[in-house]
C-alpha cells in the first residue's frame, strides 16, 4: 500500500516557506521517525497528558460563565429549590452553567472527572515508572518532575473544587485554613495574608481563581512541556525483549502510526470521560447548598487525590505542644506534612538513594522487569500499601458504615496497620519476587509445562516440558543484578582501601547493597547440553531421560547474568 | 516461526505454546530483519514490515485475501467516521433544539448531549484505531541511541570557553564589583516578597477574640429568634446558636457558632477548670442545665455538627474528633487536642438566654500564638 504520490503543491509550498525561515525539516524529519515502544504501559501517561488538554479545553469554557466572587447575592434562578437563598456569585454562577448555560453542566462534569482522571493517571503512570526502573539514569530529573507534577495537580485540584463555593468544598478550604494556622511561627500569618483577614473572609475565592486558572496550570505546562522534551531528546526506555539492547529503542515510529494511535487513544479518553459525565453525577454542588461556616454535612469527602490527607488527619491521635506561651499542634502538623513528605519526598529521593546503594552509575534504556528487582519492588508496594491505608482511613466513615465496623475500631486497625501494613508488604513482595525469579530460571533452564502428557514405554507418565523460545528467553534473562561492592574497610589485592566508608554510613550502605544485590542466579551447573541424564533437577518430577533430552537441546548455558551493568560508564 | 514444532489441531504458522505466566511472543515473532535507521543519519530509515493481521500474514500484499481484507476494514472505518459526523451533528441539534433552565430540561440536555459527544468520539477513536492496526502495514523501527554525554573534547572545550569567558569578565579577579552585584540584586529578590505584605492584616489578637460580649443573646440558626430556658426545655435537645446582630457575617459565624445543649438535672457535670488564671469551664456558666459549647472544632475548624443524645458525644463529621458533652466537651477520641471551649451563658432581664462574656479562651484550631 505504499502508493507513490505527490505531496500537493500548496503543502510543499508552505512546507518550504517554513523550512525556509526555520529550518525546521531536518528536525521534523527526525521527529517523524521518532519511535515509540509498543507496550501498554506506555500509554498511562499519556491518559494524564490527555486528561491535562481536556482540562484546559473545559476549563476555558467554565471561565467564560464562572465569576469568581464572594459578593452575595439572593438566588432567583433556574433551581427552585434554592430559590431566595442567600449565596455567593461564586456558588450562583456554577448554579447558573450547570442549569442555564447549554453544555455547561456536561462541561462541569467532564472537567471534575478529567481532574480525577488526571490525578489517578499520573499515579499509575508514576507507579509503572517506579516498578520498571525506569527513572535510572539518565532519566532522573523527568522523575523529579513527575513528582513535581503530581504536587501541582494535588494543589491544583484542591483550589478547583473549592472554586464553587458550595458547603462541601467550603469544609476543605476550612480544614486548609486550620492546617496552614497550624504552622509553627509563621502559620497564622499565612492563613491571614492568603484569606485577605479572619476565615473565610470575602477574597479567597478570586485569590484561587487566579491560581487555578493562571499560576498553576502555567507551571504544570511549563513542566509537561519540559517533560515530553526531555523523554524525546532522551528516548524512551523499552521492556525487554529480543533485539532490544541498551543501545537501541524499537517500536513504531511517530507519524504515521503513533499519531494515529495517540489521536485514537485521545478521542478513547475523551469518550470515556464525556460517558462519564453524562451518565454518572459527580460533584452536584446544588445538593450540597451554599457555604456556610455553621454547617457540615457528615460523611464529608474530599476528592480522592487528597484522600491521603484526609486519612491522616483523621488517623492521627490528640497531641499538642504547650511551651513558653507557643503551641506546637502537632495533631495537625504531623498528618499534613509526614506522610506526603515520605511518599513524594522518598520518591524523589530513591534514584538516588540507589545509585549510591548499588554503586550502579551507568545508563539504563531497558526496564526492568518488577521481580527482578525485590527490594524495589518491596519499597513500592510498601508505599503503596502506606498510601492506601491511609486513603481508606480517609474515608473510614464510609467504611465503618459499609462494614458494619465501628468507627473508632476502623481508626485503631489503621493506626496499627500504617505501621506493620509497610513492612509486611515488602517482606511479601520481596519474597513473591525471589519467588518469580525461581520460576523464571526453572522456565529457562527446563523450559516450561506444555500440559501435553505422554506416556513412556514403561508405563510412567510424564508431562511435556519445551524449551522457551528465543523472544521468551530474551525476556527471562534481561536480568540485571547489581554487583556486590567490598566490604567495609575491606582492601584490595593492592592495598587500597574500599571506597565505603566504615563508618555507620558505610555498614548501612553496604547492608543496602547486600539487600539489591540479592538474586536467584540462572546458573545452568550441570543443567547444560548433557543434563539429559535428568538427576540435576531440582523439581525433576517426571522427567524422562529421552523426552528430556530432546526438549532441552536448545538450552545452552545463559550468559551470567550478574554481572555488571554494561552500560556506558560515567567518566 | 519454522523453527516451532507444529501443534496438535493447529494449521498454518505455528503458534507457540504458552503456559500462564510465561511472557507473550514479542510483536517481533514474524519477520525480525527490522532495519536499523541511525537517527542523525542522511539515509532515509527505511521500514520493515513484521506483521500484518493474522489470518493474512505472510501473504504478498497483493494476494486477493490481503485486498479483500483492507477492502472490508476501509468500509468499516469509513462507517466509523460517518457515524461520527452523523453523531457529532446529533450533537448540534441537541444543542439547537433541546433547551435547559429546569432541572429535567438540564438532564435530558445533558443526556443528549453527553451521548452524540461520546458516540462521536468512540467512533473516530475506534475509526483511527482499525486504520492503524488493519491498513497500515505492522512495522517495526529500530532507532539507535546516542550517547548524551557529549565527547570528552567537548566538555573540555566547554570547561576552557567558560575559564576563558570568566577570566575575560574579570568576574573572579574583581572581588569588590562581584559582590557589590550581588548585593545590588538582593533587594530585588525580596521585593516580591515584600510585595505581598498587603494581601491581608496581621493577625494580632484577633484569634482570641469573637463577637460575643457580655449581654449579647443567643439566636437559634435559622429562625434568627431569641430563646429562654423555658422554650428550651426537651432534655437531650441540641441547636445550634449564632450571635444576636452578627447572623449573615460569615467571618463572625466561623469562630462565634454556638451548640447548645439541654441535659437532664444532673447528668451535667462540667468540671471547673483554669488556664493560669484564666477560668475556661465551669458549672456556673450553665444555665438550667443548658450549656454552650463553641461549634469550631479545636483540631482544624470544622463545624462539630453531630450529637448524640444517648452518649452525650459531639462528633465532628470531618476527622471524628469526639467531645463528651455531659462533662465540658472532653476530648473522647481523635485528632482534637483540646476540649471545645464553653460559652458562659445567663440569662438578661427578659428571660432570654444571652452570654456572659466572651469565650475566655481561643477558640477553634490551634496556632503557634495560642500558648
Amino acid at each position: 500500500m505504499s502508493d507513490n504520490f505527490d505531496v500537493p503543491a500548496p503543502l510543499t509550498g508552505v512546507g518550504g516557506w517554513l523550512d525556509d525561515r526555520f529550518h525546521g525539516a531536518r528536525g521534523f524529519r527526525v521527529l517523524m521517525r521518532k519511535v515509540f515502544p509498543d507496550h501498554w504501559s506506555f500509554l498511562l501517561g499519556e491518559i494524564a497528558l490527555w486528561s491535562f488538554v481536556i482540562l484546559l479545553l473545559t476549563g476555558t469554557f467554565l471561565s467564560l460563565f464562572f465569576v469568581p466572587s464572594m459578593s452575595e447575592v439572593i438566588y432567583h434562578g433556574s433551581y427552585v429549590k434554592l430559590d431566595g437563598i442567600r449565596m455567593s456569585e461564586a456558588y450562583q454562577s456554577t448554579l447558573n452553567i450547570s442549569f442555564d448555560v447549554r453544555g455547561g453542566l456536561l462541561m462541569r462534569q467532564i472537567h471534575h472527572w478529567a481532574a480525577d482522571l488526571f490525578m489517578a493517571s499520573l499515579i499509575i503512570h508514576m507507579l509503572r515508572i517506579f516498578f520498571t526502573g525506569a527513572y535510572r539514569k539518565p532519566r532522573e530529573v523527568n522523575w523529579l518532575i513527575g513528582i513535581g507534577l503530581f504536587t501541582l495537580g494535588l494543589l491544583e485540584g484542591l483550589f478547583g473544587y473549592s472554586l464553587p463555593d458550595d458547603q462541601l468544598s467550603g469544609a476543605g478550604l476550612r480544614i486548609f485554613e486550620g492546617a496552614l494556622q497550624g504552622i509553627p511561627i509563621v502559620g497564622t500569618y499565612l492563613a491571614y495574608f492568603l484569606f485577605g483577614g479572619p476565615y473565610p473572609g470575602n477574597i479567597i475565592i478570586p485569590r484561587l481563581y487566579i491560581v487555578h486558572v493562571l499560576l498553576v496550570p502555567g507551571l504544570i505546562l511549563a513542566l509537561i512541556t519540559a517533560h515530553l522534551f526531555i523523554m524525546v531528546h532522551q528516548k524512551h526506555t523499552q521492556m525487554p525483549a529480543k533485539g532490544n539492547t541498551e543501545k537501541n529503542v524499537t517500536g513504531q515510529p511517530f507519524y504515521p502510526y503513533f499519531l494515529a494511535k495517540g489521536g485514537a487513544w485521545f478521542f478513547f479518553i475523551f469518550a470515556a470521560l464525556a460517558l462519564l459525565a453524562t451518565f454518572a453525577q459527580i460533584n452536584p454542588i446544588w445538593l450540597y447548598g451554599p457555604y456556610s461556616p455553621v454547617q457540615i454535612s457528615s460523611a464529608s469527602q474530599p476528592d480522592f487525590y487528597m484522600g491521603i490527607l484526609e486519612g491522616s488527619l483523621r488517623m492521627m491521635p490528640a497531641w499538642e505542644i504547650n511551651f513558653l506561651g507557643h503551641t506546637l499542634s502537632m495533631s495537625v502538623l504531623i498528618p499534613f506534612a509526614v506522610p506526603l513528605t515520605l511518599v513524594l519526598g522518598g520518591a524523589a529521593f530513591w534514584p538516588f538513594f540507589e545509585q549510591w546503594a548499588t554503586g550502579d552509575k551507568s545508563w539504563h534504556n531497558i526496564n526492568d522487569r518488577p521481580r527482578n528487582a525485590p527490594v524495589r519492588t518491596g519499597i513500592g508496594m510498601a508505599a503503596v500499601v502506606f498510601y492506601g491505608i491511609l486513603w481508606a482511613e480517609g474515608a473510614n466513615d464510609v467504611l465503618s458504615d459499609f462494614l458494619q465496623i465501628p468507627l473508632y475500631t476502623i481508626t485503631w486497625i489503621a493506626r496499627v496497620l500504617i505501621f506493620v501494613g509497610p513492612v509486611l508488604a515488602f517482606v511479601i513482595t520481596r519474597r513473591i519476587c525471589l519467588g518469580l525469579q525461581r520460576k523464571d530460571k526453572e522456565t529457562l533452564l527446563h523450559g516450561y509445562e506444555t500440559g501435553i502428557i505422554r506416556q513412556m514405554p514403561n508405563g510412567e507418565f510424564i508431562e511435556v516440558h519445551k524449551p522457551v523460545n528465543e523472544e521468551g528467553r530474551a525476556v527471562l534473562e534481561a536480568k540485571e543484578v547489581p554487583a556486590l561492592m567490598p566490604a567495609p574497610s575491606s582492601e584490595d589485592a593492592n592495598g587500597v582501601p574500599a571506597a565505603t566508608s566504615p563508618g555507620m554510613l558505610g555498614k548501612f550502605r553496604a547492608a543496602a547493597n547486600r539487600a539489591f544485590a540479592e538474586t536467584i542466579a540462572i546458573e545452568a551447573d550441570g543443567h547444560g547440553n548433557g543434563h539429559g541424564s535428568g538427576n540435576g533437577h531440582e523439581a525433576g518430577n517426571g522427567h524422562g531421560p529421552e523426552i528430556a533430552g530432546e526438549e532441552h537441546e536448545a538450552v545452552g548455558t545463559p550468559s551470567s547474568p550478574a554481572q555488571l551493568p554494561s552500560g556506558d560508564e560515567d567518566a | 516461526m519454522s523453527d516451532m514444532e507444529e501443534t496438535e489441531g493447529h494449521v498454518g504458522p505455528a503458534a507457540p505454546h504458552r503456559v500462564i505466566g510465561t511472557p507473550p511472543p514479542s510483536p517481533r515473532l514474524l519477520g525480525s530483519t527490522a532495519v536499523a535507521e541511525d537517527g542523525d543519519g542522511d539515509g532515509a530509515g527505511e521500514v520493515t514490515e513484521a506483521a500484518g493481521d493474522e489470518h493474512i500474514v505472510g501473504l504478498p500484499p497483493d494476494d486477493p485475501r490481503v485486498l479483500l481484507h483492507a477492502k472490508r476494514v476501509e468500509r468499516i472505518v469509513a462507517a466509523c467516521f460517518t457515524f461520527a459526523f452523523i453523531a457529532g451533528c446529533g450533537f448540534i441539534a441537541a444543542y439547537i433544539g433541546l433547551g435547559v433552565h429546569s432541572v429535567d430540561k438540564t438532564l435530558r440536555s445533558n443526556l443528549a448531549l453527553g451521548t452524540s459527544l461520546s458516540l462521536a468520539l468512540i467512533a473516530l477513536g475506534l475509526g483511527a484505531l482499525l486504520w492503524v492496526r488493519h491498513l497500515m502495514p505492522n512495522v517495526e523501527m529500530v532507532e539507535q541511541r546516542h550517547e548524551l554525554r557529549s565527547e570528552t573534547k567537548d566538555r573540555q572545550a566547554f570547561e576552557e570557553y567558560f575559564k576563558e569567558g570568566a577570566a575575560t569578565s574579570q568576574f573572579v579577579k574583581r572581588p569588590l564589583v562581584r559582590r557589590t552585584l550581588m548585593l545590588g540584586t538582593l533587594p530585588l529578590l525580596a521585593i516580591p516578597v515584600v510585595l505581598l505584605r498587603d494581601l491581608g492584616p496581621l493577625p494580632g489578637t484577633s484569634l482570641r477574640h469573637t463577637v460575643w460580649s457580655p449581654g449579647r443573646r443567643l439566636l437559634v440558626y435559622g429562625t434568627n429568634q431569641p430563646l429562654t430556658p423555658a422554650e428550651f426545655s426537651a432534655p437531650g435537645q441540641s441547636i445550634t446558636i449564632v450571635p444576636e446582630g452578627f447572623t449573615d457575617n460569615p467571618d463572625a459565624l466561623a469562630k462565634a457558632t454556638v451548640t447548645l445543649i439541654k441535659f437532664r438535672p444532673g447528668e451535667l457535670n462540667v468540671p471547673t477548670t483554669t488556664n493560669g488564671d484564666t477560668l475556661i469551664s465551669t458549672m456556673n456558666w450553665t444555665v438550667e442545665n443548658i450549656v454552650a459549647y463553641s461549634r469550631i472544632c479545636t483540631h482544624v475548624g470544622c463545624p462539630v455538627g453531630l450529637y448524640e443524645q444517648t452518649t452525650h458525644h459531639l462528633l465532628c463529621p470531618c476527622h471524628q474528633s469526639t467531645f463528651d458533652a455531659a462533662t465540658g466537651a472532653t476530648v473522647v477520641f481523635g485528632p482534637a487536642p483540646r476540649p471545645l471551649p464553653q460559652l458562659p451563658l445567663t440569662v438578661d432581664a427578659e428571660g432570654y438566654l444571652v452570654a456572659k462574656s466572651d469565650f475566655t479562651q481561643p477558640v477553634g484550631p490551634s496556632f503557634w500564638e495560642r500558648g
